[in-house]
């Protein structure tokens, strides 16, 4: 379904600010499989996401969806088929509008928006039906502003606002991360809910091992613009959240020890 | 009454002026500086089109034409050529001074011989009450073609306002709103938010240039000089209609806006008639918006003070 080849970004290239992000990422991901992807911070996980959803476009390598090759496709574009929920819950939603305008604008994602009333009638009774399988009592509450709900409420409506139109693929960046432990609970249960229900396509990028061991069929590591780790099958099936922990120490262990040796050798070569 | 009513008339004449400035001021938080070029440009687009023989209403149309061309080449400025919002209109204004008077052909031209929408539409009015020359309101002898201006006025502000109402509730609309408000979500939504921008400059600077349109055909004159300080003058009738709607839904606030209009005009011609001198009206309007702007911040910090006070009291008790 997705197929990535070798993807390469560096920011600020050619300056003492230079950041390679990603260092050739090859990843190819099946028809309504669930990925989990794992790394330390500044791993690159968001740029692989970002990569993918098109907020830049990369320098080298080939993104493909499905059939079509999306690598210079704009942001836009791709948002017609890949839905995306983003680690700050301001970011999915207006928030001056009111809830059920915000879902008028999400079901009307990749297809045409002509100069038809945005809010029928028939559309607010699915918004309202819709709104009640997250089982917050939001229901009441269509015509409120967005900005007047809670992180967690939030994030739930754009969970919904991402999938109201079944994306190909669903990119979720760390997106129970800024909730508190009682509304990242809810919202992971209705992902999964959802993605299952729905058998989406996802990546989902998570900071917590619990997460990534639960859910899902696959979980990638990454480590410095690199996939240092791809768990599938019995391997994913068998992890336990200790295993990957102690593969983060021996990273970071890792780390700790080059730039020792670096200077070892520029003390002996200067 | 007299005052009353060419009050009225510039009230509503500049609450076009003000839709505009409060859908890329306010829908966009986009600071569109264009507007005090494209208002100009709509005046005088409109003049050059009835001086050399067209019918008004098609001149109206030019000049809402004229206006949407100046935004969308603001916003083409910023969205494609990646130039700060700012100076986008600043350089479109800047330009549009020459083009303005290579349209009018001198910096000023009077419409006292042309056809206007306001002699047209006087002419009908008489058809229907007669043909006099004044009309007795409480005692007050009215101009008719004062009143006949004004019933226009509220006629096309009606059609006009509802129109923009119930375009912003299309899903197109919908889509501008959101963009307006969050151009991250909206992007993730499938749909571009440059082209969303462009889009919505264009339609605020067609309606300040129909604004600067109505004007030169309501006074029978258009100067090139016209459009200086219309951003300001649009910003506060904005921001007097938000203080009378307060924060609330699109539809009242593009009521506020129009009411802020024929207030501040009254305002205006209450200062003037007790003595204000004219030259002073500009610095009088800047220093009403830095007021407004500032007061709202002012009292939030007093209030924090405030609270911070009487915790400190209730601590000490
Ligand atoms: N738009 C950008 N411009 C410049 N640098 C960027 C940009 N996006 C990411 N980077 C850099 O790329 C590196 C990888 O960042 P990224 O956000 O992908 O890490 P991450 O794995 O998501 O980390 P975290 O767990 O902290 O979210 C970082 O050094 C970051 O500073
Ligand atoms: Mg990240």
């Amino acid at each position: 379904m997705l197929e990535l080849s070798d993807i390469h970004k560096t920011f600020y290239a050619g300056t003492p600010n230079e950041v390679r992000s990603l260092r050739g990422v090859s990843l190819s991901m099946q028809q309504g499989s669930f990925v989990n992807v794992i790394g330390t911070n500044g791993s690159g996980k968001s740029t692989l996401l970002n990569a993918v959803a098109g907020t830049f476009l990369v320098d080298t390598g080939r993104i493909v969806l499905g059939s079509e090759d999306i690598t210079r496709q704009p942001e836009h574009r791709r948002a017609r088929r890949i839905g995306r929920v983003f680690q700050n819950p301001f970011s999915g939603s207006a928030p001056t509008m009111t809830i059920a305008e915000n879902l008028a604008l999400a079901s009307r994602r990749g297809l045409s928006r002509g100069i038809g009333w945005s809010l029928s009638r028939s559309l607010r009774e699915e918004i309202a039906d819709r709104i009640r399988t997250l089982k917050m009592g939001l229901e009441n509450r269509l015509d409120n502003p967005i900005g007047s709900l809670s992180g967690g409420q939030r994030q739930a409506i754009t969970l919904l606002m991402a999938t109201w139109v079944k994306p190909d693929l669903l990119l979720l960046d760390e997106h129970t991360a800024a909730l508190d432990p009682r509304s990242a609970d809810q919202v992971i249960r209705l992902t999964h809910e959802i993605v299952t229900r729905d058998q989406l396509t996802t990546l989902m990028v998570t900071h917590s091992m619990q997460q990534a061991v639960h859910l899902g069929d696959r979980i990638l590591m990454m480590h410095q613009g690199h996939i240092v780790a791809d768990l599938s099958g019995p391997e994913k099936a068998r992890a336990r959240a200790e295993d990957l922990l102690s593969r983060f120490d021996a990273l970071r262990h890792r780390d700790q020890l080059t730039p020792a040796v670096r200077d070892l050798l520029e003390l002996s070569y200067v | 009454m007299v005052l009353l009513i060419s009050a009225f008339n510039f009230g509503l004449i500049f609450a076009f002026l003000a839709l505009g400035v409060y859908i890329s001021f306010r829908i966009f938080h986009f600071p569109d500086i264009t507007a005090d070029g494209s208002f100009a440009f709509g005046g005088a687009a409109t003049t050059a089109m009835l001086v050399s023989g067209w019918g008004p209403m098609v001149a109206t149309g030019v000049g809402f034409l004229a206006g949407m061309l100046a935004g969308a080449t603001t916003g083409i400025l910023h969205t494609r050529f990646r130039i700060h919002g700012l100076l986008s209109g600043i350089l479109v204004m800047t330009a549009l001074y020459s083009v303005n008077l290579h349209v009018l052909g001198k910096s000023n031209v009077t419409l006292s011989e042309a056809s206007t929408l306001n002699k047209t539409w006087t002419a009908i009015v008489k058809k229907v009450v007669g043909d006099v020359e004044r009309v007795d309101i409480l005692g007050w002898m009215v101009g008719i073609q004062d009143l006949a201006s004004l019933l226009l006025m509220v006629l096309l502000m009606m059609v006009v306002g509802s129109t923009l109402f119930c375009f912003l509730n299309t899903k197109f609309g919908t889509a501008m709103r959101g963009s307006g408000d969050n151009p991250q979500m909206i992007l993730a939504m499938g749909v571009s938010d440059k082209l969303l921008l462009t889009f919505g400059l264009a339609l605020a600077n067609g309606l300040t240039a129909l604004s600067g349109s109505l004007l030169v055909q309501y006074q029978e004159f258009a100067d090139v000089q016209m459009g200086i300080g219309m951003v300001v003058w649009g910003l506060a009738s904005v921001i007097i209609g938000e203080s009378l709607v307060g924060e609330s839904r699109f539809g009242l606030l593009i009521a506020g806006a129009i009411l802020g209009s024929v207030l501040f005009r009254m305002m205006i011609a209450i200062a003037l008639r007790c003595g204000l001198n004219p030259n002073d009206l500009k610095i009088i309007t800047a220093f009403f918006v830095f007021v407004a702007l500032v007061a709202p911040q002012w009292s939030r910090k007093r209030k924090t003070r405030l609270l911070v006070a009487k915790a400190r009291v209730a601590g000490n008790a």
